[in-house]
């Protein structure tokens, strides 16, 4: 719940202990992969990249952050004198920057006001699209009235889908979303799981997920 | 056990327990024969299964420890979890496949499910993903009691079409109950023998597939048995009609692009798909003891009723082992190798494992694929096959056995302990079985000897 993304795997003392007055939880990450790999089942929360002691990486890691299907908001740099002046450049990248050398209350200040201009609200556990409901809390989905008997896979797949209805992904795009994790089956496993999921949806609702011939898979319809 | 992945999934099995009021969870693992084994738990114990496992004394299972080495424990995967269509009573029941390791936490060499995880392996270090699809093919019958022979419940035939049908009502039925845990289902019919059906179900990864052909033997049986009624996946059970089989329907996958599909090749046969299908057949006697691992199995491979008896590939020939369904050009995803000896009899983890190897060591070795066989082999005599090189599959048990025995092929691939523990125990049957004097000898030979 409420995890921060932080790059690099040090982050300063202060900011640590910004974040834990605030009640955020943390996430050091060291690399791009580990975007995907730990984010946390809700999602990251927002990200806090310090671009002083590797600009590039901590510019590519933004750019990944901005190139998602959905949204990290805020994005908040950490930046030195040199990419201070440069900043314009890569307005596109981050919502909020904090200087390095700021002070506890400052660093406070920012955190709480970008999450509270940019950030999400606290959201509510249920996910609904027209007869599906599921509850993130206590991981039960209905259909119609009816429970869903979903192994744990399934459910993951189909919470992604429903939280971005109207939305094409790419079989690629949600084993790394949804999987992120080495797995027997490949690319193929995404087709053999929304076989499953719209078999137990039973014939009247497995219109739900809909297959995008050779572009991937869509949730519900598109509305524009 | 503890990254963030595997916390999720704990939970996810967790909170389902708590939320849908489930009083059992049956732990499932299967023996080397692959019959099903189970403990239930409660969910007051079921947070430390997933952690730790459970711990159990293995010499009661066959073929697992001996005495003094014999407790084991079972590992749940909790990516397997499924409340399932039957209920105890009246709270829902839940049922996870597991692991088995040796206490020290080394995976448990005896476990039929670690043999195709490490086989898997192995193809997915050279990026390949194994897919199978196989037909299930069974009798339902009148009645279980071994003295007396087994009753039909009808005299249908395929595709039959009738009214009323209580072995086809049972099959639909068994269709939806697999729905409805997610397990698709491609086509269901009634097959060439009176009461005999089938289920094809569609293709998944390997391990997945042979989890599921565990839970769908035990579904048929378990609608079957709801209905006052048995089905059986005894390879041949009545004499005189066909018997049933497991063809199953294999493909290898790179990413998301099938290798054994190739545009510019004949018939779109990749040469991946060819090296595959020669290491087969290459290998086909030495594992034929665990794709037809009963003295029965081998009652079903006799000319005569489709089912193979020779070693021998072609594009549309139900005479041969390996059949290579042609398929559409728009169809690419679809090309695949059907492998007809297996019956729905057999340990699908140890007999996915050795169809894989032996058709990973056709690509490693680059064996040339023998000549298609475009004739019904059944029409040829012992001399004619012979000129054309096409050798048998082994006869009877003991002729597979042995072919096994000298298999360094089938000993990599089931390890030490799976390997020996098999041998044994079939040569026992073996043994048993060639003692017993048997109808058709005393009908035959009492009244004129």
């Amino acid at each position: 719940m409420n995890t921060f993304l932080c790059f690099p795997e040090t982050i300063s003392a202060d900011l640590e202990k910004v974040l834990s007055e605030l009640g955020y939880e943390f996430q050091k990450i060291s690399d791009l992969q580990a975007i995907n790999v730990l984010e946390p089942r809700d999602g990251w929360f927002g990200a806090i990249i310090d671009t002083c002691v590797n600009e590039q990486k901590a510019i590519d890691i933004c750019r990944e952050l901005r190139n998602r299907d959905t949204k990290i908001a805020p994005v908040i740099l950490i930046v030195q004198g040199g990419l201070i002046a440069r900043l314009d450049t890569l307005n596109d990248l981050f919502d909020e920057f904090i200087a390095q050398d700021a002070q506890f209350q400052e660093i406070k200040f920012r955190i709480r006001s970008s999450v509270k201009k940019f950030g999400r609200d606290i959201q509510s556990p249920i996910i609904s699209y027209g007869p599906l409901a599921l509850n993130t809390e206590t991981y039960q989905a209905i259909v119609g009235g009816r429970h869903l008997d979903l192994t744990f896979m399934e459910y993951e797949l189909l919470r992604f889908l429903a939280s971005n209805p109207g939305k094409v992904f790419t079989r690629d795009t949600l084993l790394t979303r949804v999987w992120g994790y080495e797995y027997f089956g490949g690319a193929r496993t995404v087709d053999v799981h929304i076989r499953r999921l719209r078999a137990k949806l039973g014939e009247e609702h497995a219109g739900l997920i809909e297959t995008v011939r050779s572009v991937g898979y869509r949730f519900g319809r598109i509305h524009w | 056990m503890n990254t963030p992945a595997a916390k999720n999934q704990n939970n996810y099995v967790l909170r389902t327990v708590e939320e849908r009021g489930v009083r059992f969870i049956q732990l499932w693992f299967t023996d080397i024969l692959g019959t099903p084994k189970s403990f239930s738990i409660t969910p007051a114990e079921l947070e430390d299964a997933l952690e730790e496992g459970m711990t159990f004394d293995g010499s009661s299972i066959d073929g697992f420890s001996r005495v003094q080495e014999s407790d084991v424990s079972a590992l749940p995967d909790p990516k397997t979890f499924q409340i399932l269509p039957f209920q105890k009573g009246n709270s829902e029941l839940a049922r996870i496949f597991c692991d088995i390791y040796n206490l020290d936490g080394t995976p448990f060499e005896g476990c039929p499910r670690h043999v195709l995880k490490r086989t898997l392996t192995k193809a997915h270090d050279l990026n390949y993903n194994f897919f199978a699809s196989p037909e299930l093919e069974y009798f339902y019958f009148a009645n279980q009691d071994p003295t007396k022979p087994p009753k039909p419940l009808d005299n249908g035939s395929y595709f039959e079409l009738t009214v009323a049908d209580l072995s086809s009502d049972l099959r639909k039925r068994t269709v939806l109950a697999l729905e409805e845990i997610g397990i698709p289902v491609e086509y269901a019919q009634h097959e060439d023998a009176p009461s005999q059906h089938e289920i094809d179900l569609r293709y998944t990864d390997a391990l997945t597939m042979a989890d599921t052909i565990m839970t769908v033997r035990l579904v048929i049986k378990e609608v079957a048995h709801e209905n006052g009624v048995f089905a059986s996946f005894m390879p041949k059970p009545l004499e005189g009609v066909q018997g049933s089989g497991m063809h199953t329907h294999f493909s290898l996958f790179q990413d998301d692009k099938n290798i054994f599909h190739d545009q510019n090749a004949d018939k779109y046969l990749s040469e991946t798909a060819r090296y595959f299908i020669a290491g087969l057949l290459y290998h086909a006697h030495e594992i034929t003891a665990i794709t037809n691992q009963w003295v029965n199995s081998y009652k079903r491979l006799v000319s005569g009723y489709e089912a193979p008896i020779h070693i021998s590939w072609a594009h549309n020939n139900r005479s041969a082992l390996v059949r290579v369904p042609v398929i559409k050009e728009t169809h690419p995803e679809s090309t695949r190798i059907e492998y007809r000896a297996p019956d729905p009899a057999c340990n699908p983890y140890l007999c996915f494992a050795v169809i894989l190897a032996a058709g990973l060591d056709g690509i490693k070795n680059n064996i040339e694929l023998p000549q298609e066989t475009t004739y019904n082999l059944f029409e040829l005599n012992g001399k004619e096959l012979l000129k054309a090189g096409i050798r048998p599959l082994p006869l009877t048990l003991e002729a597979a056995l042995a072919e096994m025995e000298k298999s360094e092929l089938v000993a990599a691939t089931l390890g030490d302990h799976v390997f020996e523990w098999f041998l044994r125990n079939k040569y026992d049957e073996w043994n048993q079985y060639s003692r017993h004097v048997t109808n058709y000898e005393l009908t035959r030979y009492l009244p004129t000897l």
